[in-house]
């Protein structure tokens, strides 16, 4: 079973259609978003790039909900590097399906079976079970897809050589799942594995979390990728996602270097001026578009990431595939959105 | 122990509930013992009490007690009284 199956031409007119309605669906039950519409002048879109979008960071000043109060059954918070924090409101429906989609996304490389899991951070992150961190959800959330799951930190952040030794002892020699944020799996997996000659041929790494803290350190993903496989580590799956679209992950192909969109998603590089859509090989503000928020406004959104498009249809997976490339700039950043607040 | 026991007290254990909690109508994350968090120790400890090892979609379909009951059905774990 895989979620990657459509085409682009496929795909986009799929998705035309289910969003199209899905902005109505928002538009009559979301009072902000109707205005934004309307002040935007928007009637009607003839291709997916033609779509409404909103920029992300307005989840952080709006309430932006689909649904009545007594059917909110979850809010999620993403703290930014300000302390302005985005509120996404999620009822039950949109919980479960997100959830959902994610293990269908994810299962494309790990398979049906729950695969043994070394997690690359510590378990004191969940010690306030009522308020995680964005990293505690994160890691939480992929749990879900391992079994007899060993922390590589301890309480204290400091690499459990002893646990992952034991780890690797008992599952070593069948597939086991890796999961970590990107930075530290690089310090604390990678360094650790050279260092004491730890086999990882059998591991299936997912990461995420953004490369600046690595490029800071001359690390490309390219050379990643490159120096994971020097410790036997060859299937590495990045991928990208944000609270915003909860449930929705770009994954990284099995021969790297390019993220691809699940069959209920896509993205669009848009020039950060003229907000025309941009061909692939230029690079642009990344919009990232999903059937999956139907509990709040969030079907397309304009990030502050950068990105390019690779090639379409042209890859391991059908589609887009693309990179992201960071962050824009965050004075530019605050100029897009207040044209929207003035609009709201 | 029959079954049924069995499960409830899996329940009970890995949702940290009282000996005598009712848990025959509970719902995924409407008690709020049961979270995201609490979930995986119930998983391991169905997979645990009944020798299953439990697929990635029938933990994320395991919403209620009753549930529980037909996906480990599935994997040949008859729940009964």
């Amino acid at each position: 079973m895989s979620v990657f199956t459509l085409p682009q031409a496929e795909k986009e007119e799929v998705l035309l259609t289910e969003l199209s309605a899905l902005t109505e669906h928002h538009r009559r039950n979301s009072e902000p978003y109707a205005r934004i519409l309307a002040a935007s002048g928007f009637e009607k879109a003839d291709s997916v790039a033609e779509l409404p979008w909103l920029p992300v960071r307005l989840f952080k000043s709006l309430e932006l909900k689909s649904i009545p109060d007594d059917e909110v059954f979850k809010v999620l918070t993403s703290s930014g590097t300000t302390g302005e924090v985005s509120r996404i409101y999620l009822d039950k429906h949109a919980a479960a399906e997100q959830t959902r989609r994610l293990g269908a996304t994810v299962q494309t490389v790990l398979g049906p079976k729950r695969l043994p899991m070394l997690l690359v951070d510590t378990k004191a992150m969940l010690k306030d079970r009522k308020s995680f961190s964005a990293r505690g959800a994160g890691v939480l959330g992929m749990s879900t897809f391992g079994r007899d799951h060993v922390w590589a930190l301890d309480n204290d952040g400091v690499v459990d050589l002893d646990a992952i030794r034991g780890f690797l002892d008992k599952h070593g020699d069948a597939p086991f799942l890796i999961f970590g944020f990107t930075f530290l799996v690089w310090l604390h997996l990678y360094e650790v594995a050279r260092d004491n000659g730890l086999d990882l041929s059998n591991g299936i790494l997912i990461h995420s979390g953004g490369w600046k803290k690595l490029i800071d350190q001359a690390v490309s993903p390219d050379e990643f990728r490159a120096r994971l496989a020097g410790v036997g580590l060859t299937n590495v799956h990045n991928y990208y996602g944000m609270v915003e679209q909860i449930g929705t992950v770009f994954l990284e192909g099995p021969s790297g270097g390019s993220l691809y969109c699940p069959d209920f998603a896509d993205v669009i590089v848009r020039d950060p001026i003229t907000w025309r859509e941009l061909p692939p090989g230029e690079t642009g503000l990344l919009e990232v578009i999903s059937t999956l928020p139907t509990s709040y406004p969030g079907h397309v959104l304009l990030t502050e990431d950068l990105g390019v498009v690779h090639g379409v249809d042209d890859g391991d997976w059908p589609g887009k595939r693309f990179s992201v490339l960071g962050r824009l700039p965050r004075a530019e950043a605050r100029g897009c959105s207040d044209t929207y607040r003035e609009a709201a | 122990m029959s079954t049924l026991q069995q499960l409830r007290e899996a329940f009970r254990t890995a949702l940290d509930l009282p000996a005598d909690a009712p848990v025959d109508d509970l719902q995924y994350q409407d008690n709020e013992k049961w979270d995201s968090l609490a979930h995986m120790s119930l998983i391991a400890a169905l997979e645990d009490e009944f020798g299953v090892m439990i697929d990635t979609d029938d933990v994320i379909n395991l919403s209620s007690f009753q549930e529980a009951i037909k996906i480990l059905g599935k994997y040949g774990v008859d729940i009964s009284e």
